[in-house]
């Protein structure tokens, strides 16, 4: 009951100043906009980059290693065995890359409801033929299905259908730097040499690029089968098995767990990528700062309205006050005026932050590293929205408060016997 | 004996700044219902001074204040309000009305914070004190549209529309010319002793604190 009759004097109040409260507002919706753009621009931009990386990469990598043995033959003695070893004499042994029972160990993995799921790789050095010249490559011989629906590798493929490598056999994906060398096209049969010097002849049915240079110069890709041909292995031979797990974050220590069943060797993608998690953190909290930064700014703008409001109406509160209304009620009116400039000024700034966001949606962005992206990438986490506006709605409470706590201490008999 | 409404009891109050100076000396009276009182004396005598702190917006003095037979002694600032609100009509020199409100509006104020009423009921009593001050067709009017001498019966409209147990007045003709002044001084009268409103004024104006029922004389901080 009360309530209505103090929001009706604030809004009055308001109204009486509408042309600073709009000032006021315009700070608060202006701040808002910002953060959201700043904050939907900046996450997009991360994702995009993060997905660069994190799309293709699995969480965990199986594979074996070439390393020296754990073991060398001083541990071996307990002569020495609480002794600092230096000595280490045995060189890695020719160990094979291939990872044994490989089809059991998917099999598992696929029981296992913390993974989405497991694609086998082969990766081979080789060869591309060039007329004399002999440029170096790595082909990938992946499960084209598996491939593509957990690292959309399709997604990669800028011509050409990615399907094809599986249908027809003896096919390369070339990525596209390497395609450009040896100006191949769709169609086209290059020739490859593999590191132990045998010869193939493989047909281009389209192109990769992933927008990273170095790996387009670089990388090809093959089915499975075609690539167990060209290294001369059979059908078991694979040399990684790549995880997608359930929950990303998990990955460190489930990689840990699977090191230790399969006794192979596992990368989990915090390890292999942390320069990409620092980057995007980074980047989230400098938006955050500037965001912040502006609403603060707003804030003390409130706050220099409310104190001359205050000061203006120092008679109309000594009347309140007189009249019957108590310190309290005249802090809750001040403390209202401030929370609706923060309310419907962060309301516009929502809506205004949607706009601007959009606006930069679809402004055309093609560049030739990232063939996916058409335009610029814009996060709409609801998350920004909701602390944008909790922020707008805290800044001006605190903004009032003092100002209001002001007001509410006024002395009326000293307002009244000063005039 | 009719009853007392207001008494005061051994009331002194010192001011501190720059100087402690003793404003009001063991002040001892009391109001009765119905009672139209003026209080004179020159200036600085502290007759301000006293009828704020009868009216409990000063509440630092040394003494006892009875309202309605009730200690105002150790009430907090919040409840103090709402007794304001509830029996005490304030009128100033200045009418102190709200630019932002209708005169209407200005008047419903106090009986909207009290809230015993609904609006439509406070709308209309606002109307009949309107009407007894005569300013009932201004009522749409923002103040700041009105007379200094309409701004002043609205003030007193707006102090009666909780039915004080007494209206307070500190110099409430002090700004008015001399027919505007007589216009208010009727209307005390008029709500006296037909309406039997208690009423306390300040004044320094002895014409008019000669016509009232009872005056009290303040010298140097003593009643004489």
């Amino acid at each position: 009951m009360n309530f209505k009759l103090i929001a009706d004097i604030s809004i009055q109040l308001l109204l009486a100043r509408w042309k600073q409260t709009l000032v006021a507002a315009i700070g608060v919706t202006f701040s808002i906009t910002m953060f959201i753009t700043l904050l939907g621009f900046m996450n997009g931009l991360n994702d995009l980059l993060d997905g660069l990386i994190l799309n293709r990469t699995p969480h965990i990598r199986l594979y074996n290693e070439i390393k020296a043995s754990k073991l060398q033959p001083i541990d071996r003695t307990f002569s020495y065995k609480n002794h600092h070893h230096f000595i280490s004499s045995i060189k890695p042994k020719n160990e094979r890359l291939e990872i044994y029972n490989h089809a059991v160990i998917i099999a598992t993995l696929n029981k296992d409801n913390r993974v989405l799921g497991v694609a086998p790789k082969i990766t081979a050095q080789v060869f591309y033929n060039v007329g004399a010249v002999d440029l170096t490559g790595v082909i990938n011989g992946i499960d084209v299905e598996a491939e593509n629906k957990l690292f959309k590798f399709s997604d990669y493929v800028t011509s050409g259908n990615y399907i094809d490598l599986k249908n027809i056999p003896n096919s390369i994906i070339l990525g596209k730097g390497a395609a450009e060398k040896m100006l191949a096209n769709i169609g086209d049969v290059i020739q490859i040499t593999t590191t132990k010097g045998e010869r193939m002849p493989l047909k281009v049915v389209g192109f990769f690029q992933s927008g990273l240079q170095d790996l387009d110069n670089v990388q090809s890709y093959a089915s499975i089968n075609t690539t167990q041909k060209l290294l001369g292995e059979g059908n078991s031979y694979v040399t990684d098995l790549q995880i997608k797990l359930v929950d990303i974050l998990q990955a460190p220590q489930i990689a840990k767990e699977y090191a230790s069943i399969f006794e192979l060797d596992a990368i989990d993608i915090q390890t292999a990528n942390s320069q990409f998690e620092t980057g995007s953190s980074v980047r989230s909290l400098i938006s955050y700062v500037v965001g912040i930064t502006l609403l603060v700014v707003a804030g003390f703008g409130i706050y220099n309205i409310l104190n001359m409001m205050i000061y203006e109406k120092m008679d109309s509160i000594a009347i309140l006050k007189a009249t019957g209304f108590s310190g309290k009620d005249v802090n809750t009116i001040f403390i209202t005026i401030a929370l609706s400039i923060g309310f419907f000024g962060g309301l516009l700034g929502l809506l205004f932050g949607f706009g601007v966001s959009h606006v930069i949606d679809i402004i055309p962005f093609n560049t030739a590293a990232l063939p996916t992206i058409k335009t610029y990438p814009v996060n709409y986490n609801p998350q920004f929205y909701t602390i944008g506006f909790i922020f707008a709605l805290v800044t001006t409470y605190f903004s009032g408060y003092f100002p209001a706590r002001k007001a509410s201490k006024i002395d009326p008999v000293i307002i009244i016997r000063g005039k | 004996m009719s009853e007392k409404i207001i008494e005061a009891k051994h009331i002194t109050k010192y001011f501190h700044d720059p100087l402690t100076i003793q404003v009001l000396k063991d002040i001892d009276f009391s109001i009765n219902k119905g009672e139209f009182i003026s209080v004179i004396g020159k200036s600085g005598c502290g007759k301000s001074t006293l009828l704020y702190i009868l009216s409990t917006m000063d509440t630092d003095y040394e003494g006892e204040l009875f309202i309605d037979n009730v200690s105002m002694k150790h009430k907090q600032e919040a409840e103090l309000a709402k007794i304001r609100n509830e029996k005490i009509g304030f009128v100033f020199q200045f009418h102190y009305l709200l630019n932002e409100f209708s005169v209407l509006k200005n008047v419903m104020l106090p009986g909207l914070k009290l809230g015993k009423l609904t609006a439509q009921e406070i709308e209309h009593q606002a109307y009949e004190k309107l009407k007894i001050l005569g300013v009932q067709s201004e009522a749409l009017k923002k103040p700041n549209q009105l007379s200094g001498g309409q701004k002043q019966r609205v003030a007193i409209a707006r102090a009666l529309i909780n039915n004080p147990i007494i209206i307070m007045g500190d110099e409430p003709t002090g700004n008015l010319d001399k027919k505007n002044s007589e216009v208010v001084f009727s209307i005390f009268k008029e709500l006296a002793e037909v309406y039997n409103q208690s009423l306390l004024i300040v004044t320094h104006d002895n014409e008019f604190a000669a016509r009232t029922h009872r005056i009290i004389e303040m010298e140097d901080g003593k009643i004489i």
